[in-house]
């Protein structure tokens, strides 16, 4: 687990290649372009759920299948159906399967959703401040990047000691982890936005008589909008690796303490249930992040297909 | 209005790209600059435009020197300087929207007239990711046409297209120009472009740049296309053609040597 986090705020300064294509039939490969090639509506319409639901179902029967015949002991690796069972008293506390964390989940996942959110607030903000800064003021650069460079190569969970010995146990830990994680990729993605602007548009901005306030918040911010998006939504899996960490070691609440609490009383089946939690309340905030990108970047789509820059 | 360039020399590591450069251009004229690649006619207009400053000399606009980018000079770009995150008209709208142009007149009506002028109304909701590379040009003439400068300077403007998008552009910037009579001067390698547009061409020799000759087109206008095929216009594009390809190898042996 810290292993894993620390590579990922290492890595988080490298821009990802551009968003995949959404534009179906326009685009002649991928996806679409197998779409296109299929024979015929009704082939296609059974076809294409079958194609996505293959491996996953797969994955969970020979789960199932393991745990069942014994391969695996099932006090050691639950099948999905025991998960499922204590999943879901976990949530309703209506079948006491989880035992002592039966209908606690709704309370854990909202200490986590709240600390997720509240770090990754202000690591973003001042991060997209800071990126801002370095990449329009030279001297800014100078006064901060260095500085910048070096902390980001700290892997955020060396972190864990210090702000606990800071911060003590508590939120406070675990949101400032949390900020520091999602600080580094917005701060160096919006940099790199804001260096990547086309010379001409500020160029011609200029000569249309634009001040500095006009032109940072007309052309600068949203020519480097797409770029500050890749870097929030980086931040945004980043926050929830890192509430994991801070839920296991400096607060007692959250799904990384439910994690981290069924794991020492053996209950293997509730923490593989709060690890899928985990998974799936990141990828529905991975989805927000994604919704709200493709909302203020409609214009990004047909700029990256259209082969001009 | 008379732009007095007086002597100037810009330096790019101590290269000299411009030297003694004498040009006065009178009011509604449209000259063009015309010289081989490296005659540093691209700095000129950059000078002119205020993106950078000349070492030496001096230049005046309407008898004030010029200090800066200002929308009384509108450039238009050879890499078409159009905000990919706004539509056609949004962009042609951004000058006038800005507070510098605020006493300009209202930006709905001054969209509606250059739409109408370019042909563009139908794209106007366009991004400008959905135009063709002489649309998307049109587009940022009219945006640029939309502060209304004094001065119009082009830098290359057709450069990019193919070359019948461009026979057709330079129609197009013909009539605007007959229309709006601004002060216009555009830099080109092609020299029957430098032809068919200007009042005056500018000759330039390289390393460093000089004025080694103005031409007076003396054709009539409105131009037309035919009169290219025409023999004071075939006069005047071998007489340029015998100057330019003297001046490039003149350059390209004092590089070799």
């Amino acid at each position: 687990m810290g292993n894993g986090a620390g590579t990922r705020s290492g890595s988080a300064g490298v821009p990802p290649s551009p968003p995949l294509p959404r534009l179906r039939g326009r685009v002649g490969w991928g996806r679409s372009g197998r779409d296109a090639r299929a024979p015929s509506t009704t082939g296609r319409s059974l076809a294409l759920p079958a194609q996505y639901a293959v491996f996953p179902v797969a994955l969970l029967v020979a789960w199932q299948v393991c745990a069942q015949i014994g391969f695996i002991r099932r006090n050691v690796l639950p099948a999905p159906t025991d998960v499922a069972l204590v999943w879901y008293d976990l949530i309703t506390g209506a079948t006491d399967a989880a035992a002592r964390y039966s209908g606690t989940w709704l309370d854990h996942a909202a200490a986590s959703i709240w600390r997720v959110f509240a770090g990754f607030a202000w690591g973003i903000a001042l991060g997209i401040l800071a990126g801002l800064l370095i990449g329009l003021s030279r001297i800014m650069e100078r006064v901060l990047d260095p500085t910048i460079q070096v902390l980001r190569n700290i892997p955020v969970t060396a972190w864990v000691p210090l702000s606990l010995v800071f911060f003590g146990i508590g939120n406070a830990p675990a949101v400032f982890l949390i900020g520091l994680g999602a600080f580094f990729p917005a701060a160096v993605n919006t940099t790199h936005g804001v260096r990547q602007i086309n010379v001409t548009l500020t160029k011609a901005a200029r000569m249309m008589g634009a001040n500095e306030r006009e032109l940072l918040i007309r052309v600068i911010l949203p020519g480097a909008l797409p770029s500050i998006m890749t870097g929030v939504r980086l931040s945004m899996g980043i926050a929830w690796v890192l509430v994991v960490v801070a839920e296991i070691l400096a607060v007692r609440s959250g799904l990384g303490y439910l994690l981290n609490d069924a794991y020492q009383f053996y209950r293997n089946d509730v923490m593989i249930a709060a690890m899928l939690s985990v998974g799936m309340l990141g990828f529905l905030s991975d989805r927000l992040v994604v919704f709200v990108r493709d909302h203020l970047l409609e214009w990004n789509r047909l700029e990256t297909f259209s082969g001009q820059n | 209005m008379s732009h007095l360039g007086k002597t100037f020399a810009s330096r790019h590591g101590n290269v000299t790209a411009l030297a003694d450069i004498n040009l006065d251009i009178a009011d509604q004229q449209f000259i063009t600059i015309v010289g081989a690649s490296g005659c540093g006619k691209s700095t000129l207009l950059n000078l002119l435009a205020g993106f950078d400053t000349a070492t030496s000399g001096e230049i005046t606009v309407d008898g004030a020197p010029v200090a800066g980018p200002g929308p009384d000079r509108g450039v238009v770009f050879q890499q078409t300087a159009l905000f990919p995150w706004l539509s056609v008209e949004e962009n042609i709208a951004f000058g006038l929207t800005l507070r510098a142009n605020r006493h300009k007149g209202s930006p709905a009506i001054v969209v509606e007239r250059m739409l109408e002028r370019t042909g563009l109304a139908a794209f106007r909701l366009r991004r400008p990711a959905e135009l063709s590379g002489g649309m998307r040009q049109r587009a940022a003439i009219a945006s640029v046409l939309a502060i209304n400068p004094s001065t119009l300077l082009m830098d290359e403007p057709f450069g990019a297209l193919d070359a019948l998008t461009r026979s057709i552009m330079q129609d197009f910037l013909l009539e605007v120009w007959e229309e709006e009579r601004k002060t216009a001067l555009l830099v080109t390698h092609d020299i029957d472009e430098a032809i068919y547009l200007a009042d005056r061409t500018v000759v330039m020799t390289a390393h460093p740049g000089r004025v080694r000759e103005i031409i007076a087109v003396d054709l009539p206008r409105p131009r037309r296309y035919e009169m290219r095929s025409e023999k004071p216009f075939i006069a005047l594009r071998d007489y340029v053609t015998g100057i330019v390809r003297e001046e490039a190898i003149k350059g390209a042996m004092e590089i070799a040597a």
